[in-house]
């Protein structure tokens, strides 16, 4: 059985501060097999997204550094390689599409041209044909008329049309990795359904493994087989989507799903059910506590939890692969 | 295809008030002017617009004076019943916060009425319409952008409270800012801190404490949770539900999130292009939707069930132009139930299609089966 093709292991990275190094991932490890696709969900600052821009070593340094860990694609660690051998990765092995679709494409270049320049960076193509290869990856994408839009400028397409192009371009050099960082969250709900779908059928078709960071838990398991739960930096759960979303065994994920509302029975023209929350705020990276970092907000809290961090273990699961950071995780 | 002329289109399409609705006539100068509320029973409506139109002029080109309009607001007929939610759905630039800043008359409208309590906003003045500002406010999207960084929380509070003068004196004043502070759940401790000291949802009980210092009885919330965290959410949700409870408040609810404006409202509204699609109470629009638009929005919702990936309706395409929408129905393009000859033809107006259901929906082909 072939091994995972990304394998994330004690990822540190940290940011410089005027009050100290802050840890905005802490010993994050997970996996992604080929063909397969794994969530990455939490809030804002959780270290989400940090986690996907090292993987590419995109983390902006100084202030950031990726302190310690592993990152090996198909067993190679990509922290040891060379910048050059880093941008030959980039882009062909390894693509991502981010937020804003806006700000991420080059506003005086045609899309058409854009893509034709990221085919040109990895492969040896004449420009008639990295033309075509762009034209071709504008129609996998679901772009009407790709040809007369591929000599479109940015700022001539919608939002929804902006964030196909980024994944055209993505995916151009057909990737055996896509990081898509929150690539929906700008766009609304019907143009999210169309992206959606449309990198579900990329990934069938291309074979190709998806990481996919996000807010929302409705797309997570929807669209994913696996899910990570990030709180403070750490993982604070790891588990196959269906189990996690049956048995949750961090109370954090718990709050989590319960905090989004249920869909009302039939004739139920009641407003007054309250929603649960999750009280308190996310902790300070700067001054984290020293036990569990989601103990003040827990409703499960014990006084061990404010003692010392528990570790990520695995718990009983029919599913097997459930792992949880909290003490009290077999009781949930 | 330009549209010199606003009206010119088709004119407002007609819509009536539903029967329930005050008569046109009750908002006559004549009983206005010796109106108290012990003297008239208090309808069950407290705001409605008719037929209202909000359209934005664009520049046609570097060179030319012709206008051109955004249809922003299309002829909505609304109410909103008191004490209640009327949710808001729609997609970006359907119109909504629009609609929504029209209701308050922050902007004025093209064309239409706006009554408020019976009475219509449109012809007022400001100094007429500053006693009536106090009964209405507006609860912002982004907690970072709609305070004023160089303000105190107290000073943010307090501005209301100074300029429609309700407290007798700067004890009482700052007594009252104390007990709004209470009532959104804000530690009184942080009176003189500032903006920035506070997380995104503290800035949102901010603004809630200032929408409430002047005692409205209706508040538009515009995307109140959009800019939050999940966890921080449901805190926000929760605590505009108990005010509502406590304080008797009338919501207009405006949000792309289809699972909370289930959540919160009694009454949902649909817009597409600046035009109500679809209007019902909540259980019965998202268990029943009539109109195809409103059928493909409902289905595009990500479900948290891993066990339900549902069928989903994907539409083709993306929201047409408001500055040239389409000819007749709107949705006419993307629907997949649109019928040559009728859909492109004419708008449908908004009417019940069960008389008595109050489910509302403008479309020739609702799904009935």
């Amino acid at each position: 059985m072939p091994g995972p093709l990304l394998r994330v292991r004690d990822l540190v990275t940290s940011f410089r501060t005027a009050e100290g190094t802050v840890r905005a991932v802490d010993q994050v490890s997970f996996q992604v097999d080929a063909g397969a696709s794994l969530g990455i969900v939490g809030e804002s600052g959780c270290g989400k997204s940090v986690s996907a821009l090292s993987i590419l070593r995109l983390v902006p340094s100084p202030p950031g550094q990726i302190e310690s860990g592993a990152i090996e694609l198909e067993g190679r660690d990509l922290l040891g390689l060379s910048s050059a051998e880093m941008r030959a990765i980039r882009g062909n092995e390894i693509s991502m599409v981010f937020q804003e679709p806006m700000t991420s494409l080059n506003p005086v270049y045609t899309v058409g041209w854009q893509i034709v320049e990221a085919i040109r960076l990895h492969q040896k193509r004449g420009r008639r044909d990295a033309w075509a290869r762009a034209v071709e990856m504008l129609q996998l994408v679901g772009i009407p008329s790709p040809e007369t839009n591929a000599r479109a400028y940015p700022h001539q397409l919608s939002g929804g049309m902006r964030q196909r192009v980024m994944i055209a371009m993505a995916i151009a050099c057909e990737p055996k990795l896509l990081l898509a960082d929150e690539p929906t969250t700008a766009l609304d709900v019907t143009i999210q359904a169309q992206i959606l779908a449309t990198l579900r059928e990329l990934r069938q078709r291309l074979g190709m493994s998806l990481i996919l960071i996000t807010h929302d838990l409705g797309v997570v398991a929807e669209h994913t087989d696996h899910v990570v739960v990030m709180y403070a930096a750490r993982v604070v759960e790891s588990a196959p989507v269906a189990s996690i979303f049956a048995r949750p065994r961090h109370p954090y994920t718990r709050g989590l799903l319960e905090s989004i509302p249920r869909p009302r029975a039939a004739g139920d023209e009641a407003v007054r059910r309250r929603l649960t929350t999750i009280e308190g705020l996310v902790p300070d990276l700067r001054h984290l506590p020293p036990g569990c970092r989601f103990a003040d907000r827990c409703p499960m809290r014990v006084d061990a939890c404010g003692e010392k961090e528990p570790d990520l273990r695995a718990v009983p699961d029919d599913a097997g692969a459930h792992e949880s950071r909290c003490l009290r995780a077999e009781e949930m | 295809m330009v549209n010199s002329d606003p009206p010119a289109r088709e004119g407002p399409p007609d819509s009536l008030f539903p029967s329930g609705f005050p008569p046109a006539n009750a908002g006559s100068p004549d009983d206005l002017a010796g109106r108290t509320d012990s003297t008239r029973p208090r309808s069950r409506t407290l705001v409605a617009v008719d037929r209202l139109a909000k359209y934005f002029p664009v520049e046609r080109g570097w060179f030319t004076r012709e206008e051109r309009f955004v249809r922003a607001v299309d002829g909505v007929s609304l109410r909103v019943r008191r004490g209640e939610t009327l949710g808001l759905v729609g997609e970006s630039g359907c119109g909504k916060s629009t609609l929504g800043r029209l209701m308050l008359r922050l902007i004025d409208p093209t064309y239409g009425r706006i009554l408020y309590d019976g009475k219509d906003l449109v012809p007022l003045g400001q100094t007429a319409l500053r006693p009536l500002r106090r009964k209405m406010q507006i609860i912002f999207q982004d907690p970072y952008s709609s305070l004023n960084p160089r303000m105190t929380v107290k000073q943010i509070v307090g501005e209301a409270i100074r300029v429609h003068k309700l407290a007798a004196s700067s004890a009482d004043e700052a007594r009252m800012i104390a007990d709004l502070l209470d009532q959104v759940g804000l530690r009184r401790e942080s009176i003189d801190r500032y903006p920035h000291e506070f997380s995104g949802g503290q800035r949102q009980r901010i603004g809630i404490a200032r929408a409430l210092a002047v005692q409205p009885e209706f508040i538009v919330c515009d995307e109140p949770i959009s800019a939050l965290d999940v966890s921080i959410q449901a805190q926000i949700v929760n605590l505009l539900q108990d005010l509502q409870e406590r304080l008797g408040l009338t919501y207009l609810f405006i949000s792309h999130d289809l699972k909370i404006v289930e959540h919160v409202s009694h009454q949902v509204a649909v817009m597409y292009l600046g035009r109500i699609v679809e209007q019902a109470a909540a259980s019965d629009l998202y268990e029943h939707p009539l109109h195809p638009y409103s059928r493909a929005l409902l289905s595009a919702v990500p479900f948290v069930d891993p066990g339900r990936r549902k069928l989903r309706v994907l539409l083709e395409g993306d929201v047409p132009s408001p500055i040239d929408p389409p000819s007749g129905c709107s949705f006419h393009p993307r629907c997949p139930r649109a019928e040559p000859g009728t859909c492109d033809a004419s708008a449908p107006s908004l009417a019940e299609v069960v008389a008595g259901s109050g489910h509302k929906v403008a479309c020739f082909h609702p799904l009935l089966d």
